[in-house]
């Protein structure tokens, strides 16, 4: 038998994928903001929109409500609010956008946190004639938490404040004081109006005096290739393909272990270390899905096959020799709980997911609850519960193989499930590890 | 140059992360299934599946919900497709839920097997004790689909929880279910209708003829035109005649609708779909229409 053929085409280089989230709360026009980004890059439908108006018109609204557009289930257009995240899709020639649109009420902190965690962009919504609010602070401290690059904050119903100039620029002011004591990393504002589409898709005639890019032409230039980690080698064995009943010799000795790249750029030819044995050997071949590579970098799905016979299953971890991962059983993390069901607290068992790795931890401590609004560390809380985030030390049964979550996402980050009800019940950004 | 700035196309990172699901659900449920209807979709799937373990076979069965409404040109299809990668085939049959009394064939003109394929889904899961479905849904597709996980959790009864699902965060999964519970998993979540075209196109992948403008006998209901199979009923009042049409979405015969078009060719079809301003299950799904919240009553239900 013939060894299969490698399904696989012509790979295109056309456009590339920007991911973003937005956040806000129904007053600050964050629906129109998403319905008018999909209508004016014509990615809402005729019956889509024939929908939206006719329940516009059913409810008496003067204008047709393209916050409709995303509101999905039933209880969320009888109650007016956005209870889940929502993706919507939509592309321009020159690339394609989606969008993780997270409700901003203040019980749905863990919502936001599921969004920008694969977001390149974050975009928050300040409504211009309410100013900084509390809740634009949290959002910027959860965009920064979870080290989303790219920033955006939306000065939104310009139209209400005559298009002025001072309105916007205080409100610039204030955020990038508050800004400055974050770890920001590339900050951007826009005064933009969402109802009318003053510098969402077009510069508006209505703000001469603003010289800065419209909304839609930021997030089409916006440069996100460098946000990848390309350093330090980071593979997680997913999945180990050996094609057990072929009698073709060459599949039979085939053994390749199957993952995401989670960092740095991999070869073949490359030194690279197993863990958690620590054993060298050197990548002979990696298979992509259209054939053979002679690179592999993130977010990028290959087959690693190497030189030598090492005993290498599921969840663990190949680096390069001088360059590897914590390995730890102690790991210091931010974590933000996500269940109404049960309160975090010092001694509690859960399940870890990190990578592809999958353990037991016990909370040893929790070393304090952060005020999400004010920033304020309370050292005395005995525990967390839902939409709040802390400091916590977890013990895990087996080492992990971790990085810092500042210096990458994908290594750093981690998943809390409890062993009763199988809830993912948080989420863990790691600060230290030993 | 390109290769400095380590830039992949969105076909290549939408193709890298469906392959990452679909090996991480391969790597830790004990008995997955595929859901492949013949439809463009689960044609996409059914080829990452394919990619994600090559040169290992796929190590899970596909699974055809059957209503017994097909398209003689895709169940051939589908049949073909199956025996050429070598992959095992369940159908799970809606006429054998009614025969059984499981389910009560509708009654009327618009009598549709569409809601029955629920119990006989749920039930070949059961049956077979599959502890994780894939299937082709996409969240650009239907406003509640928007809403959905991507390892989306489904209790005993098959149920969804809109409301209360688990949150997914970079690219970590919670797998972890109970004994009689399942998932359903949507490795293509983040596609768009174009995204999979586009694909086909640089795949070279095989659709059944119906997807491409071929004469057929139609007639037209609530706007849309059907096929005169001996299941659509038509009625007397419903006069049947011959036009050049194309399949959008491929569904139960009997309320999958088909559109007016010339494209016969992939490019031609790609360039109407680019075109276009209805989407196509707007266009081509009268369950969908049956009133604002039909998709999310059913998913609820445990539809696909």
């Amino acid at each position: 038998m013939d060894a299969p053929e490698q399904p696989g085409g012509q790979p295109l280089k056309n456009m590339d994928i920007l991911r973003f989230a937005t956040a806000g709360s129904v007053d600050d026009g964050k629906s129109t903001l998403i319905g008018r980004l999909l209508f004016d890059s014509k990615s809402i439908f005729e019956d889509q929109l024939e929908s939206v108006e006719r329940t516009s018109a059913d409810r008496g609204e003067e204008y047709t409500n393209l916050a409709l557009l995303t509101d999905g289930l039933r209880a969320e257009r009888e109650q007016g609010i956005t209870i889940d995240v929502a993706y919507r899709y939509f592309a321009t020639p020159r690339r394609k956008f989606i969008i993780a649109d997270t409700p901003g009420h203040i019980q749905y902190t863990r919502n936001m946190v599921t969004g920008a965690s694969t977001a390149d962009l974050a975009i928050i919504l300040v409504d211009a004639r309410k100013g900084i609010l509390e809740q634009s602070r949290r959002h910027a401290f959860l965009t920064t938490l979870l080290k989303v690059p790219h920033l955006v904050v939306a000065v939104n119903k310009m139209d209400l404040v005559g298009y002025d100039r001072g309105v916007y620029e205080s409100i610039v002011d204030e955020f990038t004081a508050f800004a400055s004591k974050l770890e920001v990393g590339d900050l951007t504002f826009i005064p933009i109006s969402a109802l009318h589409g003053d510098n969402v898709v077009e510069r508006s005639v209505n703000m001469p005096w603003y010289d800065g890019s419209s909304l839609l032409h930021h997030l089409e230039h916006v440069h996100i290739a460098s946000d990848r980690n390309l350093i330090d080698v980071r593979f997680p064995v997913q999945y180990v393909i050996r094609p057990h009943a072929s009698t073709d010799p060459e599949l039979h000795d085939y053994r390749g272990y199957a993952g995401q790249v989670a960092g740095g750029v991999l070869k073949p030819g490359d030194e690279v270390v197993h863990l958690p044995s620590g054993l060298t050997t050197t990548i002979t071949h990696i298979d992509g899905p259209n054939g053979p590579l002679q690179e592999a970098y993130q977010p990028m799905s290959v087959t690693l096959r190497l030189a030598d016979d090492i005993d290498i299953s599921r969840g663990d971890m190949i680096a390069r020799p001088g360059n590897r991962p914590e390995v730890a059983q102690d790991l210091d993390a931010m974590v933000c709980w996500t269940t109404p069901d049960r309160e975090l607290v010092p001694r509690m068992k859960l399940v870890i997911k990190h990578t592809t790795r999958t353990a037991r931890a016990m909370v040893k401590d929790l070393n304090y609850r952060l005020d999400v609004n004010t920033l304020h560390r309370d050292e005395g809380a005995t525990a967390l519960g839902l939409n709040e985030i802390g400091r916590v030390s977890l013990r895990v049964t087996q080492p992990l193989f971790v990085d810092d979550y500042g210096r990458n996402r994908l290594t750093g980050g981690f998943i809390l499930i409890d062993e009763a009800t199988n809830n993912t019940v948080g989420a863990g950004m790691i600060t230290g590890a030993r | 140059m390109q290769r400095c700035d380590y830039l992949l196309s969105q076909l290549d990172v939408l193709e890298a992360e469906s392959i990452h699901i679909i090996r991480e659900v391969a790597a830790e449920f004990e008995r997955p299934v595929l859901l492949f209807s013949g439809g463009k979709d689960s044609i996409v799937m059914l080829r990452l599946a394919q990619k994600a373990f090559w040169p290992a076979p796929i190590p899970f069965p596909v699974m055809h919900v059957d209503t017994g409404h097909n398209f003689p040109e895709v169940i051939e299809f589908r049949d073909r497709r199956v025996a050429a990668l070598g992959v095992r085939l369940v159908v799970a049959s809606v006429q054998d839920s009614i025969d059984s009394g499981r389910v009560v064939e509708e009654t009327g003109r618009r009598a549709s097997r569409n809601r029955l394929q629920t119990t006989t889904l749920l039930d070949a899961i059961e049956e077979h004790e599959f502890d994780a479905a894939f299937g082709g849904a996409r969240r650009d597709e239907e406003k509640a689909r928007a809403k959905e996980r991507v390892v989306s959790f489904r209790d005993e009864f098959g149920q969804w929880d809109p409301k209360n699902q688990r949150p997914e965060l970079w690219n970590l999964f919670n797998t972890k279910i109970k004994r009689g519970e399942h998932v359903r998993v949507f490795p293509l979540s983040n596609w768009t209708e174009l995204d999979i075209w586009d694909y086909i196109r640089r795949e070279e992948l095989e659709l059944p003829g119906i997807y491409f403008a071929h004469t057929r006998t139609v007639f037209e209901r609530d706007g849309m035109l059907l096929a005169d199979l001996p299941y659509a009923n038509r009625g007397e009042d419903e006069p049947a005649f011959e036009a050049t049409v194309r399949y959008r979405t491929v569904g139960d015969a009997s309320c999958t609708g088909a559109v007016k078009s010339n494209a016969a060719t992939l490019d031609q079809v790609i360039e109407e779909i680019a075109a276009t301003r209805i989407t196509e299950r707007g266009q081509t799904r009268a369950d969908d229409r049956a009133s604002e919240a039909a998709m999310e009553d059913r998913k609820k239900e445990g539809y696909f």
